[in-house]
């Protein structure tokens, strides 16, 4: 064992911390866990974000918040911010981003920047070169140890616990020289849908629906008794592209991956796909008309019905 | 412009995988294999530009032993131009894989690359974005539309909390989300056809790239499976389990 030095690249707006970068710092923990001794330094690129730093600065497993300012970094594109996260890591041994579609961008350019392999959405830390991820949509699991100088790991969210900030600094923040060259990338528009409901990733309840739902005036069901337990809502694959919902609601390997308390699937038959974004969770609950359904394999509970006169029920039950 | 779109021979979607019981690895023995979803995705989507007078060529490339062959044909019989069969028997990874792809890209002088968001066996999610990372050129991952116009492509990608547009200069590097476009099946004349299409053949060694072998998979595993679970019969009842068995309602 020797020495570790690990770095979280933060995801940010600008104005606040993600949550999964609250994962990702509690995965460092994990690796100076396993390490002799080490220490955890964070990366805010961006611009005008001194409300992250500050964030950051409370972070009590933190030594530094490194800063790296240019309005070139303002939206946060790949091929812009890059270059800067490369020159840091090169003084580390370990850089760490979340596994979402931020971290998953922009940590292989920086990889193949650095000429090393990376460890896509790891799960759990073994020993500072090792870690568990999945493959085949989750359906088997490697033990992966990496040789490379720097290991560059995304971090899957639903795998570690949020870290919690303190309200009192305790990191110094320390700005360090952005490196841009001339951008051959322009972000032309961003649509982001406001949703009162809570987040999917971070929902401590999610109900989703499928293509049972046969509609999307039918999906208004699933909204109801999502807001009645205060849950997220998720859609199958077959949801999103029969356009009952936006695709950011989509769940599986190819979308979100949620770990909830209570995950209830409506009209959802299980394809593997779909089973790889959500069979972590606590409790599952399916309910469906086909008693033939893989997601009965899952579930905890399983209700074999009409989900019209199921789910009306159910929402009036609590 | 000439568009290189890159597609890997994998285990089918809807095949159930087995662990191999010494840990090595997943069984691929007597087991269906296709063309990756995600890249099937690309090389329509290569085909569509070629058809809207966009790309003049569309040359698909694949890495791996002759078996790859398969799935390149299949690329063919869609409609790309011409195939590359990058030989080898050993196992690349992905920054092996964007090295290879890079030469490839050099040797044809290719606009645009195209190729899936992830493969569905390993699941990385790499070789595109360090392809981009290796040429220097810009990328746009989880493309969900893609137009070309003169020297830019507009791309609009899949991201968290919603979407957004980029316009990139080309050349650049595309990867693929599911929403993209809905491939389209081969027909038989179309299967006779791709046949006679040129696939040429470059050994690995030719190329000067020297697979990575920094990263070992020490073992293969299967997840914990979860307990059986019970049926229940009406709606009161599950209220009742989740209030009182599993307590994760109030």
């Amino acid at each position: 064992m020797r020495e570790i030095k690990v770095l979280v690249v933060a995801q940010h707006d600008n104005q606040k911390i993600s949550a999964d970068t609250l994962s990702t710092l509690k995965a460092a923990q994990s690796f100076l866990e396993v390490a002799d001794s080490g220490s955890i330094d964070a990366l805010v690129v961006g611009s005008g974000c001194q409300s992250v730093n500050e964030q950051l600065a409370s972070c009590e497993i933190l030594d530094s918040v490194l800063c790296a300012e240019h309005e070139n970094f303002v939206d946060c594109i790949a091929a812009n911010v890059a270059p800067t996260i490369q020159q840091v890591a090169e003084g580390y041994t370990h850089v760490l981003m979340p596994a979402n579609t931020f971290g998953k961008d922009i940590l292989p350019r920086v990889a193949a920047m650095l000429n090393v392999e990376m460890l896509s959405d790891i799960m759990a830390v073994e020993a500072i070169d090792t870690v568990v991820r999945p493959i085949y949509a989750g359906n088997a699991l490697a033990r992966v140890r990496s040789n490379d100088s720097i290991k560059l790991v995304t971090v899957r969210s639903t795998a570690f616990d949020k870290i919690t900030l303190s309200s009192s600094e305790s990191a110094k923040i320390v700005a360090v020289e952005p490196f841009t060259s001339a951008s051959k990338t322009q972000l032309v528009s961003r649509e982001c849908v406001e949703r009162e409901r809570p987040d999917l990733s971070g929902a401590e309840v999610v109900v989703s629906g499928g293509r049972g739902l046969g509609s999307k005036e039918n999906f208004a069901l699933v909204e109801q008794l999502a807001d009645k337990l205060g849950a997220a809502i998720g859609a199958s694959r077959a949801a999103v592209d029969a356009g009952f919902v936006t695709n950011d609601l989509q769940v599986g390997q190819t979308g979100k991956i949620v770990a909830p308390k209570l995950y209830i699937a409506v009209g959802i038959s299980g394809a593997i796909q779909h089973l790889a974004g959500m069979k972590d969770s606590k409790v599952i609950v399916a309910i469906n008309s086909d008693p033939d359904a893989a997601i009965f394999e899952v579930a905890d509970y399983g209700l074999v019905g009409d989900l019209f006169e199921i789910l009306p029920e159910l929402t009036n039950s609590f | 412009m000439k568009i290189l779109v890159a597609i890997k021979r994998v285990i089918d979607p809807y095949a159930k995988i087995r662990v191999q019981s010494d840990g090595s690895g997943v069984e691929t023995n007597n087991v269906k294999m296709t063309i990756n979803p995600f890249c099937e995705i690309a090389v329509e989507e290569a085909i569509r530009l070629k058809e809207l007078g966009i790309a003049s060529e569309v040359v698909v490339v694949s890495i791996g032993d002759k078996s790859c062959q398969e799935q390149l044909r299949g690329a063919l019989a869609l409609g790309a131009d011409r195939a590359i069969q990058v030989d080898t028997a050993k196992t690349c990874h992905p920054l092996s894989v964007a090295k290879i792809l890079k030469e490839i890209a050099k040797q044809e002088q290719v606009g645009l690359v195209l190729l899936g968001k992830q493969s569905i066996d390993n699941d990385n999610n790499q070789v595109p974005q360090m392809l981009a990372g290796l040429c220097g050129w810009p990328q746009a991952t989880f493309a969900s539309e893609v137009k070309i116009e003169d020297e830019t492509a507009t791309i609009t990608r899949e991201i968290d909390g919603g979407l957004e547009t980029l316009k990139l200069s080309l050349p650049a590097v595309v990867s693929t989300d599911l929403r993209l476009n809905e491939p389209r099946y081969a027909s038989l004349p179309n299967i006779m056809k791709a046949k006679r299409k040129p696939l040429d053949v470059i050994e690995l060694s030719s190329l000067d790239i020297e697979p990575s072998d920094s990263q070992e998979i020490l073992e293969v595993f299967e997840p914990s499976k979860r307990e059986a679970g019970v049926m229940v019969s009406s709606v009161s009842e599950l209220v009742d389990k989740l209030k009182n068995e599993a307590k994760v309602v109030d």
